[in-house]
């Protein structure tokens, strides 16, 4: 067993885990966030993504063991209480998620994403989503959910 | 309180949002029964092989491993259900949920092995030792019916499993006679369906009363509950089944799968909890697949392209086993394959065959992409052929506008239709002379890169469905009715509880919306209830683009019986007769005085209290109903999507896309569009991309995400859509037709067109499927060389 | 999926690192992972111990080195695409970082990882070759040599590193003219099909390949009949010669040869246009 210990949405967490537990599993099982899903086994869909150190990273791809010492920020943290975070509101006002399973990982990447380009155009948008399948929604609402909320974040900041 | 705000037609937002987006949703793998055990299910390597033998000592030595069992250790009631033999002597295999005499295909499973973790379970599979003798395999449906194939299921000496047929009219005589005979061929590549959560059981076992909770990730815990009585001998009344949060299905979560009889069984050997999860890798090869026909198809026409015949032969691949309804599939695009074009005959014949492949069953559309494609397709060979521009020969060819039901020569009876309408405003919508003087400018600039216009005008049949049609016309075993219950609480919150699952087209949001009209209410007063058989109506679940069209006006049935009993009261409170008052603006008012007036909140609290009802009216203010369509619906529209090839690489990217669809009354427009939108790029993704490809040996080659080729956000255009109700339905009184599936059923024969289009210059005239860059490559050298494209 | 069991040690230093390889002969580094630990979870890989590099600091780095730009092994693709002094003084290194996986990929996955790695599919070891770059690789008992990328890629997934051996830095000359890199392939997120890269330097035109052969290829022939003064549409013809692709769910060896011959063409026109 390993000792893992990992900041997760603000909170110091320690467990002894098996080597082989992937983050993924050590947010769901050892810790109970299950909102991080996955969906795949070749770190294709990016339903597991999360933040670390705020960046976006696969769950799926990453032994807990490897985010000893970082902070972690998953699905769970995005809310402040009953207030969406503008990313998962715009996603809701347009329509941005369906059966909701790739969800999680698309507010993620998105999240990420906005930090390092506040503004981006729609190609930019798609392009930054390349790390992350859907197959409900086509993609096109989650792109419009994205620039959305770039435009109220930038709003709210100025 | 009352409203008079109306949520019909409204882009009301969804209320299944919040708890998913910040990541509260239970999806089946997010529970956990104390004391569970995990299961993981050892897989034939091999797509044939007979067994000799199983030995699972290995496996319990493994730390963790709790026990391990082979097929010969379980006794089943039954079979896994097949409820769908099209014809009175098709060829049925029971399919058990373990195999014991051979592996039919790569995945087929062997064995069970169950420990306390996750990775045990897995290391315990790993090292089951299981004695295969490989067989010679056959994974190409025109090869599994030569003399000679490996034969899959050795008792029928056979692999065909049955012949569906159709005629309508002097068939025969017609082509034989046409001046103009257009003959096609195409193959429609296997799809594996991909919904982005995987397969998930969990089984909480009551050993002292018997009793078992199953939470699986279905589409359908109505239908499998019978399924799994059926299989296992656990009794309907002792066994509940949960669909919790659901991620995507598009037909691979209706299914009765072997996981699921397993789960229940080891739950009942051991009497512990418990819980499976597909890996991704797994899904591939234990999850149905979809599509995977070979077509011959013909029109019979004049010379000026007017269309006098139809008839298409079908082989369709049936996989290993006969799963759930996977011989009416390619049935339900029996009656399609003259799409909404008129016609003196018809001739449809549809051979299902087995092979050594994962079974195929309903993906998204079922049975009317593959049908439509043929048609719409066809259609531009015929205009080829005659000299027409592809939208004349569409134009000229129409069932002319119709509100009255009417009869097809496919042998439907269509609800109402006006195709001409949808190509108007799709034309409207595309500008097609702008991108036709560009596609004219390439060709004279002999461009490497080429651009195409496709359009599929396409009608669908969905609904399911009239109970007495599908039973007695189509020989399906099950009904398609559906049921509802809507309970109103004293304090004007109202619960509308439907035999629907809805796991992920806004069911929730379009059904509160319809009851919060019916009841005069604000729609986030009313909560929905569904996919739990012990608190659900026993209804018939969620597939086919039923959802709207079946689904909702059982919700709008029973809330109107609540409104009966409800008016009673107000009338009685009232102390008028009940003559004497109206509902208008959301309540119960008197005539000529609407300011006196009872609430469906007030009436609930006064039927709860039963302080005061009306003579003969018992307490309590709730209403079920059951509605049985008389006939299915018959959504339809006009699709236009221009693409650019790159002719020296082959790469194709869409331009531009426009999709126009009638489906009746919109209840939701912002969900509808959702639906066509995501439909589209599932279809774009079947046209360009994905093929699930079988070796030689029957091994699957594309079995993961990075082989298996699903699009993503910068490989799909934005998708145009209209959505114009010309036509409402008059199977329903609320004039709705479905729309879970119409855009996969339209696009890709618009976008296969659209590349053929492209190379038309180039001597294209045919594609296969997926249109890869190697295959437009292919056809374009082929296409130089003269060797090809004279289909 | 979950990987087989394995023990799990983490690494202070390179020497650390180095040592603790010698625990098992199975032993494997995880860097960023990205290229491991797929292989692990479906069980195609199964080392008894990981190697865990990722913590020793001073392998993170973007430096100039006279008319060098020296890359420490741990540098992520992100900060490989994002470094402005590579997007100056070597930008296709900067460019072809950013076509790398996805954007969680490349907040993971390294540099050094994805070249050690060898997979012939691999983007950033074809633009290596094109380079000239060179790598530093460091030893037991305090031993480095530099290797260069001509001679690192032995075959397929095999690269010229001893099981005890650390990449520690990839070294990679300034480039003035110019350059492309062109990943085709049929997703964004795919492998390439086939990669080309085109490098200006020192008065001719190195050309590359990716997913032609076991491992990133030199365009010899390319190369030849540009020197002898070929426009880039004539030695284009000559992209495949020498190659041995791949014939896989994506692509047959007969398309990816007659593809690579219109996209070296392209990355020619660009890089020398």
């Amino acid at each position: 067993m390993t000792n893992v210990s990992v900041t997760v949405n603000g909170q110091s967490r320690e467990a002894d885990v098996e080597p082989r537990t992937l983050l993924v599993y050590f947010l769901r099982e050892n810790l109970g966030l299950t909102g991080t899903n996955v969906g795949c086994d070749t770190s294709t869909c990016g339903s597991c993504t999360v933040l670390l150190d705020g960046e976006s990273v696969k769950s799926c791809t990453l032994l807990a063991a490897q985010a000893e010492g970082h902070e972690v920020t998953t699905i769970e943290a995005m809310a402040d209480g009953d207030t969406m975070h503008p990313i998962q509101d715009a996603f809701h006002r347009n329509h941005g998620l369906q059966c909701g399973y790739c969800t999680p990982g698309m507010v993620m990447a998105a999240a990420s994403y906005l930090q390092e380009n506040p503004s981006p155009t729609e190609e930019e948008v798609r392009e930054a989503l390349e790390g992350n399948l859907c197959r409900c929604t086509g993609y096109q609402n989650i792109v419009t959910s994205i620039l959305d909320a770039a435009g109220s974040m930038s709003g709210a900041k100025a | 309180m009352a409203t008079t705000e109306k949520y019909v037609g409204q882009p009301v937002l969804r209320k299944e949002d919040p708890e998913l987006l910040t990541g509260r949703g239970r999806y089946t793998d997010d529970l956990s029964v104390t004391g569970m055990l995990w299961m993981s299910v050892v897989r034939s390597p091999f797509a044939h092989a007979r067994i000799k033998g199983v030995d699972v000592s290995k496996a319990l030595e493994v730390p963790g491993v709790v026990a391990a069992f082979a097929g010969s250790d379980f006794e089943w009631a039954g079979p896994l259900l097949m409820a769908w033999p099209v014809t009175d002597d098709l060829k049925n295999a029971p399919h058990m949920p373990l195999t014991t005499d051979k592996a039919r295909y790569q995945g087929d499973g062997v064995a069970v092995v169950l420990a306390e973790s996750r990775g045990a379970a897995m290391d315990g599979a790993e090292v089951v030792d299981v004695d295969y003798d490989p067989l010679p395999a056959v994974t190409d449906v025109e090869v599994a019916t030569e003399h000679g194939a490996p034969i899959v299921h050795d008792d029928f000496g056979t692999n065909e499993s049955y012949t569906w047929s159709l005629t309508n009219g002097k068939v025969d005589e017609v082509f034989a006679n046409a001046p103009v005979v257009v003959r096609e061929r195409y193959r429609i590549q296997r799809q594996v369906p991909n919904a982005i959560e995987p397969r998930a059981i969990l089984v909480e076992p009551n050993a002292a009363s018997g009793h078992f909770t199953m939470w699986s990730s279905t589409q359908i815990p109505h239908v499998l509950r019978t399924a799994m009585a059926l299989a296992t001998g656990i009794p309907e009344s002792k066994l509940r089944i949960v669909a919790p949060r659901v991620g995507g299905g598009f037909g691979s979560k209706l299914q009765v799968y072997p996981e699921e009889a397993l789960a229940l069984a080891v739950a009942k050997k051991l009497g512990r909890p418990i819980k499976w999860v597909e890996t991704r890798s797994e899904n591939y090869v234990a999850t149905h697949h979809g599509r995977d026909q070979l077509q011959e198809m013909e029109i019979a026409a004049d010379e000026d392209g007017k269309i006098l015949g139809y008839r298409a032969n079908i082989l369709a691949n049936m996989g290993a086993y006969l799963r759930i309804i996977a011989p009416g599939t390619p049935v339900l695009g029996g009656f399609l394959y003259c799409g909404a074009y008129m016609g003196e005959a018809y001739h449809v014949s549809i051979t299902g065959v087995y092979t050594n492949t994962t079974p195929v069953d309903a993906y998204r559309g079922a049975g009317r992409p593959e049908s439509t494609q043929a048609i719409e397709r066809a259609m531009d060979a015929l205009a080829r052929r005659v000299g027409k521009d592809v939208v004349e020969i569409r134009r000229m060819n129409f069932m002319p506008p119709f509100t009255e039901a009417t009869q097809s020569i496919g042998g439907l009876m269509i609800d109402s239709g006006n195709y001409p309408a949808t190509l108007d405003a799709a034309l409207e919508m595309f500008d097609l002379e702008q991108m036709r003087k560009e596609q004219q400018a390439r060709r004279d600039a002999k461009d490497v890169r080429q651009i195409g216009i496709g359009f599929s005008t396409y009608l669908e049949n969905c609904g399911w469905g009239p109970s007495k049609v599908i039973g007695n016309v189509l020989q399906y075993a099950g009904g398609g009715w559906e049921a509802a219950t809507v309970r109103c609480h004293p304090t004007g919150k109202v619960v509308v509880i439907t035999g629907a699952t809805p796991h992920g087209q806004g069911g929730e949001t379009v059904y509160a919306q319809v009851a919060a009209d019916e009841l005069g209410l604000k729609v986030e007063d009313v909560e929905v209830l569904f996919g739990d058989t012990d608190i659900s109506p026993n209804g018939w679940d969620t597939y086919g683009s039923r959802g709207a069209a079946v689904g909702t006006p059982a919700i709008a049935q029973a809330a109107a019986r609540v409104r009966e009993k409800a008016r009673k009261i107000a009338a009685h409170e009232l102390e008028v007769p009940e003559n004497e008052v109206e509902w208008k603006d959301g309540a119960f008012r008197l005539r000529g005085a609407p300011d006196v007036a009872r609430t469906i909140p007030e009436t609930a609290f006064a039927a709860w209290r039963a302080h005061n009802l009306p003579s003969g009216v018992e307490p309590g203010l709730e209403g079920s109903a059951f509605f049985d369509p008389e006939n299915l619906v018959f959504p339809f529209g006009a699709h236009i999507c221009a693409v650019e090839v790159d002719t020296e690489t082959g790469k194709v990217d869409v331009l531009k896309y426009v999709a126009v669809d009638d489906i009746g009354t919109v209840l939701n427009p912002m969900l509808a569009e959702g639906q066509v939108i995501g439909g589209v790029v599932q279809g774009i993704a079947e046209a360009l991309y994905e093929e699930a490809v079988y070796d030689d040996e029957g091994n699957l080659v594309s079995s993961t995400m990075t082989t298996y080729a699903i699009p993503g956000a910068p490989d799909v255009p934005s998708i145009d859509v209209g959505m114009p109700t010309s036509t409402p339905s008059t199977t329903n009184e609320l004039g709705i037709k479905g729309v879970g599936e119409t855009g996969t059923i339209a696009s890709p024969p618009a976008v296969l067109n659209a590349v053929v289009d492209a190379l038309t210059p180039l001597g294209v005239t045919q594609i296969d499927r997926p249109a890869t860059p190697e295959t437009v490559w292919r056809a374009i050298r082929d296409a130089r060389n003269g060797t090809g494209g004279a289909a | 999926m979950i990987p087989a069991p394995f023990e799990y040690e983490r690494a202070e230093s390179i020497d650390h690192a180095i040592e603790l390889l010698g625990g098992a002969d199975d032993a494997k580094i995880l860097a960023g992972g990205h290229s491991l630990l797929p292989l692990m979870k479906t069980r195609l890989a199964q080392p008894s111990l990981l190697v865990d590099i990722a913590r020793i600091g001073d392998l993170s780095y973007i430096r100039e080195d006279s008319d060098v730009i020296a890359i420490g092994a741990l540098t992520r693709h992100h900060d490989v695409a994002n470094s402005e002094l590579l997007q100056q003084a070597a930008p296709i290194v900067a460019d072809t970082a950013q076509k790398v996986g996805d954007p969680q990929v490349r907040h993971m996955g390294t540099i050094g990882g994805s070249i050690a790695h060898a997979d012939p599919a691999g983007d950033m070891g074809t633009v290596m070759l094109a380079l000239g770059a060179e790598f530093v690789v460091r030893g037991a008992g305090g031993a480095v040599r530099t290797v260069a990328a001509a001679d690192f890629f032995k075959g397929l997934f095999h690269a010229d590193l001893a099981q005890n051996e650390v990449l520690a830095e990839i070294r990679v000359p300034k480039t003035t003219g110019g350059w492309s890199y062109i990943k085709f392939h049929r997703r964004a997120i795919d492998w390439a099909m086939v990669g080309v890269a085109a490098v200006q330097r020192n008065g001719s035109a190195s050309v590359a390949l990716t997913n032609m052969g076991e491992t990133p290829l030199r365009a010899a022939g390319v190369e030849e009949a540009l020197a002898g003064g070929a426009d880039p549409a004539t030695a284009s013809a000559r992209a495949d010669e020498g190659t041995a692709p791949p014939s896989d769910a994506f692509a047959s060896a007969e398309y990816r040869k007659e593809v690579s011959k219109v996209l070296v063409r392209r990355a020619l026109e660009e890089a020398l246009g």
